[in-house]
């Protein structure tokens, strides 16, 4: 067993992986997949910061997702305002209700934190607080989801450009990651674990079913770009002279000048798409250095070393005057915003939002398997995992019907089980994932790029 | 006439389905606090194990309806639920030879074991789903109702109706049957003894004479017996579809910790709670409160505590509410 991999050669190895998918399926499928290898890579990189930096172990990845996505949504809509006439005094009265309910219970907790009864004041104001809440909010929701429920029938955005969202929902995601944290992070690990996994599921059926907020299951579709569209780049004459430019072997063959024609148009069509996935590329790229910058200075700094001797041993840096507790919540609002980012970067590049989609098997454990497979702890690993497990996640279908066809090959094409198995294809991934994952676990534990002890 | 009249409503919305719901909670959880129990960790894969148990019996029972066998009034699936339960034995010791083994000499912490049981819950997933597909299987036959709406009716001459169906009665009594085999087995035979001791005390139970190795192997049959048979009612009374049996995961994880996590005990009542708070707080009581109120007072809105839309957030709710004001659950755990 190799010790020590480089990094850079694991990323040249991916890349060349990602060349010549590009080259041997094509370059949509390889840039599409790129991109969803560079948001999961940031998911990645947000569960490593809570759990590589701090061990803090989060299975409600999938809830932080989501409420990036709702961010893309309030930010980038255009605003509904019949809807806001009808409803949009009740929504923000209930809003500040709700505010007051969550800071009044933590004043509780924190003015009378001696008193007796305290738990139990927390409790009632919870319990009064849900039938008061929708006696509040009933009506206006009622209203606003009745305003051409087909089409909208919710309160709809800020209208502003949709990069913005990806900020939005990194704080929103913080600012719940607070509300969490300050309920769950006191607990064991494993009770920590089973708590978040459930936070997201609360998180999830809220999405879901308010659809004044969202649309909830109704979906939301036709989100903005902070790219140019396909259409628009069609149209466009430097577009055209660049795909010209580029294929000018390829034209230049054909003698025709209405062949020529068609071709040029077809190429276009096509690189078009291709054109699109590559601008999401380079942002993506963009803010996966940014990331990866930050979480290095941060993981090598004096913090990252407080950091990893709270993990490694709770007592002794507390002993050392190390505030833990607020260390921990701390860590768990900035890996939250980061997965929260990631979340309204999968939501733009996809452009729509399908609360349904979010199940915690693809949106929370296969980001777990991305950040133990690329080595916990390791900010590169993260990366790495990211791009691994996605990788796999997508070529598995394809290998698993290469490999299908060939036991199955001297059955007859009707038969039943071919064309079972052949249907079942999709769920080999999870499959791999499954024996990837038990694997690396038993013998490469620290991951494929371990973790670097710094001696100084 | 009209309290009786709502009496029956009550019944028949509430606490009828809270009892079904309830058994086969209660049944699941009862397997993950015996694995947290005895083997010290919280096992991911366990709802998915439950699919694989119940994919077995679905399996079996087309093969037996196949050859014309069928159990009269009966299910077929509880002919087949035997064949399910060994199939199902088999891959848990098989995953533990393999895989929890390991871990288990080398002491490893909890967080290693919840991760390697996600891996297991992956490929138990990928497995069911290659099997059977992902989608909804009603395997249920025989005798569908033991009583229902319209003949309580004109039995009783009631407004209301009560209709019981079968898979409810089958669910009550299997469970019955079950726990009570169960609790005898722990609390009064010699092998449930030692389990308990192993389970509270691992090092003074080894110094004992007890053999880990035997209580662990009786630890994964009696798991995936309830798996098993968990899984089926569920499938029964509802219907099979592999993802609700990974999300049904959640409210028994809920249950178990409502009750004491490594409290079987405890996670009996605590599925029963978690059911019924989930079915209780989710009905509208409009209906209920027109029969017991005077006419003046009618209520005007639903009576809703929360919508039905939020029945899964409940018990995530409750859960959180007790892992805040009593972390050992409301029943201590750590006693099996």
């Amino acid at each position: 067993m190799i010790k020590n991999i480089d990094f850079r050669i694991c990323f040249s190895v991916m890349t060349i992986l990602t060349v010549l998918v590009g080259l041997f399926q094509s370059w949509g499928i390889a840039l599409s997949m790129l991109n969803l290898c560079l948001i999961s890579a940031v998911m990645a990189m947000g569960v490593n910061i809570q759990w590589g930096f701090a061990g803090l172990i989060n299975f409600g990845v999938m809830g932080f997702l989501a409420i990036g996505g709702l961010a893309t949504v309030l930010v980038s809509v255009p605003p509904v305002h019949e809807a806001w006439s009808a409803g949009g005094i009740g929504i923000l009265i209930s809003g500040l209700f709700l505010a007051a309910v969550v800071i009044s219970v933590f004043m509780i907790n924190k003015k009378l934190s001696k008193h007796k009864y305290k738990n139990y004041f927390v409790f009632l104001i919870i319990i009064l607080s849900i039938p008061l809440l929708k006696f509040i909010a009933g009506p206006s929701i009622s209203k606003i989801e009745s305003i051409n429920a087909a089409t909208s029938g919710f309160l709809g955005g800020a209208n502003l450009p949709i990069i913005f969202s990806w900020f939005v929902g990194a704080i929103l995601s913080a600012l719940v990651a607070f509300v969490v944290g300050k309920v769950c992070l006191g607990l064991r690990s494993d009770y920590l674990a089973i708590s978040t996994l459930l936070v997201s599921g609360i998180i999830i059926t809220i999405v879901k079913h308010e659809e004044w907020l969202s649309r909830g299951v109704k979906n939301v579709i036709g989100l903005k770009r902070p790219v140019p569209y396909e259409v628009n780049l069609q149209e466009s004459e430097w577009f055209i002279n660049l795909v010209q430019f580029f294929n000018s072997s390829k034209l230049s063959n054909v003698l025709d000048p209405e062949a020529k024609i068609s071709l040029l148009n077809q190429l276009v069509i096509s690189s078009s798409g291709v054109f699109v996935k590559l601008c999401f590329s380079l942002i993506f790229l963009v803010v996966v250095f940014v990331i990866l910058y930050f979480s290095e200075k941060a993981l090598n700094s004096p913090w990252g070393r407080m950091m990893r001797a709270i993990r490694d041993n709770e007592e002794a840096a507390r002993a050392m005057g190390k505030n833990v507790v607020k260390q921990h919540l701390f860590i768990f609002m900035l890996g939250s915003a980061i997965i929260g980012f990631a979340g309204a970067m999968l939501v733009t590049y996809d452009g729509l939002f399908t609360p349904s989609s979010y199940q915690p098997l693809r949106y929370t454990f296969l980001i777990w398997v991305m950040v133990l497979l690329g080595g916990t702890g390791n900010n590169y690993g993260a990366v790495l995992g990211g791009f691994v497990v996605w990788f796999i996640w997508i070529q598995s279908a394809p290998f698993a019907m290469v490999l299908i066809n060939l036991f199955t090959n001297h059955l007859d094409e009707t038969s039943y089980i071919k064309e079972h198995f052949q249907n079942s294809v999709p769920y080999f991934r999870y499959l791999m994932m499954g024996l990837g994952l038990l694997l690396v676990m038993r013998y490469r534990p620290e991951g494929l790029l371990p973790e670097k002890i710094i001696k100084n | 006439m009209d309290f009786l009249n709502s009496i029956i409503l009550l019944t028949n919305f509430i606490i009828v389905p809270g009892i079904t719901y309830g058994s086969q909670l209660a049944l699941g959880a009862i397997g993950v606090t015996l694995i947290y129990g005895v083997l010290r960790f919280a096992n991911f894969a366990y709802g998915d194990l439950m699919a694989f148990g119940t994919m077995v019996v679905i399996l079996m029972t087309w093969y037996l309806q196949s050859k014309g066998i069928s159990f009269g009034l009966l299910p077929t699936a509880l002919l087949a639920l035997p064949i399910g339960i060994l199939l199902t034995i088999a891959v848990s010791l098989f995953f533990d030879k393999t895989v929890f083994e390991y871990y288990r000499n080398k002491k490893s912490n909890p967080v290693t074991f919840i991760v390697v049981s996600l891996g297991i819950m992956f490929v138990l997933n990928a497995v069911v789903r290659i099997i059977i597909g992902p989608n909804d299987i009603n395997f249920m036959d025989g005798h569908k109702f033991i009583m229902k709406a319209r003949e309580f009716k004109q039995l009783t001459g009631l407004n209301e109706g009560l209709a019981i169906k079968s898979t409810q009665v089958i669910t009550l009594v299997t469970t019955i049957i079950t726990c009570s085999i169960l609790f005898y087995f722990l609390n009064k035979t010699k092998t449930g003894k030692s389990m308990r001791a192993y389970s509270n005390n691992e090092d003074l139970a080894l110094l004992s004479g007890i053999d880990p190795k035997k209580i662990v192997l009786i630890t994964w049959v009696i798991v995936s017996i309830l798996a098993t048979v968990a899984g089926t009612l569920y499938g029964l009374d509802k219907s099979f579809k592999p993802f609700t049996y990974f999300n049904n995961l959640l409210p028994i994880f809920a249950a178990t910790i409502v009750g004491g996590i490594g409290n079987p005990l405890g996670a009996f009542y605590g599925g029963f709670l978690i059911a019924f708070s989930e079915i209780g707080l989710t009905y509208a009581y409009k209906k209920f409160f027109k029969y017991i109120m005077p006419e003046s007072l009618e209520p005007s809105t639903l009576i809703q505590f929360i919508s039905t839309d939020y029945k899964f957030a409940i018990s995530f709710a409750i859960l959180i509410v007790v892992l805040i004001f009593r972390p050992n659950g409301i029943f201590k755990g750590k006693v099996i």
